[in-house]
């Protein structure tokens, strides 16, 4: 392996300030309640700033504000309005890019390769397309007058902290919605930048509300009577409880939750370009990726070939100081992600599976794990169907196209799929059987604005992004 | 000839053949494995017929049924389906007669109306299943060298509590379940369940594969609760849900394995309708690929 000199991307572009309160009516408010949390930098477990945890009651506040806003102004300001709005927070996203990828580079753990390359041009592009759909809402296939629903109550995860933001912002404001919108507790940063974005490109008080807080401040969010539509993205056991809670109020729900993808490989696959699917499938963002194809299916043909060039591959990555921009893997997002994945990767070796990770120096401080590989896996394992959330790779094999089909259906999860095949009938036979909502052929963890991603069965309902994304928040 | 003629006098008037209404289970018509029954009566409260009520065994076996049926129907051509759904509504129109005259508390007239809409909403139905995908797919233009196309997929084993609007409200909620691929377990209308025995003799006779519609009569608020929380049951329509106790029971009921829900709402069926009712039960594939030489 080449030595590479450290290339860190300079921290100055950031400036953290040591306390934020919420973002409320286009305000920086304090919270009514009077405990913090501290947000961490998971690769040095220093202390990056500390945010307000919402009360109930700062809820309420932000939900006043964004129904306000929705019945004065939003609500009834023509598309092409709401669009230049849209247009003009794109491009201060663009223009503030660097900082926005270091910002959520150091509050994540994620590599700056991946924020900088894929997580904030995603979030540009992301308000750019729906920003368009904004005066086009007639054309989409949903009447002639689609409605927006009004205050949409939105809880994101921490793995894309301010893409699934996008994901959630941007249809929203663009269908005419008012938003609330409660980040990860481990990951607030970004979106508090993006409140400051929202002051930038003066967009009216109350029609975005960001308030920071923990799994309570989640659930008053998603509880309180004056939501009309709830949207989270998070685990399959979190959405199940959302899901009860939403029952019977007429509220409209839209879950994007866990899964377990297969990435199937065929031995007629183009091993390198195969390989380099399942690291970008399984490795990529650490493995905090809901469609991360965490089931590898090879064609027991060519198995050992396979998984030699797949180990070849894993050894070259370097794990290591997110902000450089030589890294490939980086921290772990918080000490409670790494101890389940500790757990169940102990759970795959105690069942019986084989372990094998490249040599792989861990930093000192922070939170770490190994790209690591488990072969001799079967269904039953743990490691074979719960969401490790990290990056760590189940093997399995099959001998015929039904049986792979058959594997990568047995899961209660539906919400990616991966096929390697050089033959293009098979790719279509494949991608009919599986019941995943994205199945990425000769490719993997690909994401587009225009492109709807969601899931079948416990992975969730409802899409984001494309045209299939507006009608999560139109009265359709 | 006077002998005759006295014999015929004395002969009793002709007893009618009765039918025995049971459940339509897998395109079988079985009685309740529990044995049990319940009178149904007129609205005039005069006594009709017994039927089934079905258990909650009654139930899952519907269920298994309905998931031995699904890759079958949903793997059929749309084509082939849209000329199965066809089949229906002629097999409907043979026996407009017999359905309106079921229509127990409707005026003659009006009972045709109902039976000939039931069969143009069949027939409305019966052409979206190769249109759908045309209508809610998507060639996505993604930025950058992929093929990136979006299809709408039937979610799986739906089960559809159905309102009780005997006839027409019936075929209003089964076709769009099944036109796009689904199978389904209904529960008829609890005060009114004959028709839909009758319809499932439509059904069995019209091509459809058994399994894809499977008729339970009984008890709603027995059966729904069974139904939402049956985990190998993708989604369930609540049209039919009057109460809304119950309605919010099945509902977070339906949350354990994230079922697709579509909520209990006052409905006019002689409007046409609009895709929604496809649409809640129809996922989204997308399929990538990269361009290149």
């Amino acid at each position: 392996m080449f030595e590479y000199a450290p290339a860190p991307e300079s921290r100055d572009v950031v400036d953290i300030k040591p306390s934020y309160d919420l973002f409320i009516n286009g305000e920086w408010v304090e919270s009514l309640g009077y405990e913090r949390i501290k947000t961490v930098d998971p690769a040095s477990e220093e202390i990056l700033s500390e945010v307000a945890h919402a009360t109930e009651a700062d809820v309420d506040r932000a939900v006043q504000a964004a129904r306000k806003a929705y019945d004065e102004v939003w609500g009834v300001l023509p598309g092409r309005e709401r669009a230049k709005y849209l247009f003009r927070i794109a491009r201060i996203i663009q223009e503030r890019a660097r900082e926005l990828a270091v910002l959520e580079t150091l509050d994540n753990g994620k590599p700056i390769r991946e924020s900088r390359d894929v997580d904030i041009p995603l979030v540009a592009a992301h308000f750019f397309y729906y920003a368009g759909w904004a005066d086009k809402l007639k054309y989409a296939g949903f009447g002639e007058r689609p409605r927006p629903l009004g205050v949409a109550a939105q809880v994101i995860p921490w793995n894309f902290p301010l893409l699934m933001l996008a994901w959630k912002i941007a249809p929203a404001l663009a269908c005419g919605n008012t938003v609330v919108l409660k980040p990860a507790e481990t990951t607030p940063l970004t979106a508090l930048a993006f409140a400051e974005i929202c002051r930038q490109a003066d967009l009216p008080p109350g029609v975005v509300n960001i308030v920071t807080g923990a799994g309570d401040t989640g659930s008053a969010l998603v509880r309180h009577p004056d939501v009309d539509k709830v949207a989270f993205t998070g685990s399959t056991e979190v959405g199940r409880l959302i899901a009860r809670q939403v029952a019977g109020t007429g509220k409209r729900l839209t879950l994007e939750l866990g899964g377990k993808a297969a990435n199937i490989v065929f031995d007629d696959a183009a091993v390198d370009q195969a390989v380099e699917g399942i690291v970008n499938g399984i490795f990529f963002n650490q493995g905090h990726v809901c469609c991360a194809g965490s089931r590898l299916l090879v064609q027991e043909s060519a198995a050992t070939a396979v998984l030699d060039a797949l180990k070849r591959r894993m050894a070259t990555l370097r794990l290591g100081d997110p902000l450089d921009k030589n890294t490939d893997i980086g921290a772990i997002n918080s000490a409670a992600q790494l101890a389940k994945i500790r757990e169940l990767s102990d759970a795959g070796e105690a069942e019986g599976a084989e372990r094998w990770a490249p040599a792989c120096p861990l930093p000192e401080r922070g939170y770490w794990f190994p790209p690591t590989v488990f072969t001799g896996v079967a269904q039953s394992h743990r490691i074979a169907r719960e969401e490790i959330f990290g990056p760590v790779l189940s093997v399995l094999t099959f001998r015929t196209p039904a049986e792979a089909v058959e594997k990568a259906n047995n899961t209660p999860y539906g919400l990616s799929a991966g096929i390697w095949t050089e033959k293009g009938s098979r790719i279509l036979w494949m991608a009919d059987r599986l019941r995943a909502g994205v199945v990425w052929a000769n490719t993997f963890n690909r994401f587009d604005p225009a492109s709807p991603f969601g899931g079948y069965k416990e992975s969730g309902y409802g899409r984001e992004g494309g045209v299939h994304g507006l009608e999560a928040y139109l009265d359709v | 000839m006077s002998r005759a003629s006295r014999g015929d006098a004395e002969r009793p008037a002709r007893l009618s053949v009765r039918k025995t209404y049971k459940l339509f289970i897998g395109g079988a018509f079985p009685r309740s494995e529990s044995g049990r029954a319940y009178a149904v009566s007129s609205t005039k409260g005069d006594f009709l017929a017994n039927a089934s009520r079905a258990s909650r065994k009654d139930a899952r076996d519907a269920v298994a049924a309905a998931r031995k049926a699904f890759p079958g129907w949903s793997g059929a051509t749309p084509y082939n389906r849209g000329q199965i759904l066809y089949r229906v509504a002629e097999m409907l129109e043979g026996r407009r007669a017999q359905f309106a005259a079921e229509l127990d508390g409707v005026p003659s007239k009006k009972a045709g109306e109902l039976v000939d809409a039931a069969v143009d909403r069949l027939v409305w139905y019966a052409g979206w299943s190769d249109k759908i995908g045309a209508v809610r797919g998507a060639a996505n233009p993604v930025a950058g060298p992929y093929f990136n196309l979006s299809s709408p997929e039937p979610t799986g084993v739906v089960a559809v509590i159905a309102p009780d609007e005997p006839l027409l409200g019936l075929v209003s909620v089964i076709a769009p379940a099944i036109v796009t691929g689904n199978t389904c377990v209904v529960v008829a209308s609890e005060r009114a369940p004959l028709p839909s025995i009758t319809l499932a003799e439509v059904l069995a006779t019209s091509d459809l594969p058994g399994g894809v519609v499977n008729i339970l009569t009984g008890f709603t608020g027995e059966l729904a609760p069974w139904l939402a929380s049956h985990m190998d049951v993708n989604a369930i329509d609540l049209t039919g849900v009057t109460d809304p106790d119950l309605a919010r029971r099945c509902e977070g009921d339906a949350a354990e394995n994230l079922k697709r829900v579509l909520r209990p709402k006052p409905s006019d069926w002689s409007e046409e309708p609009d895709l929604t009712r496809m649409t809640a039960f129809l996922e989204t594939k997308t399929v990538w690929h990269p361009i290149g030489v």
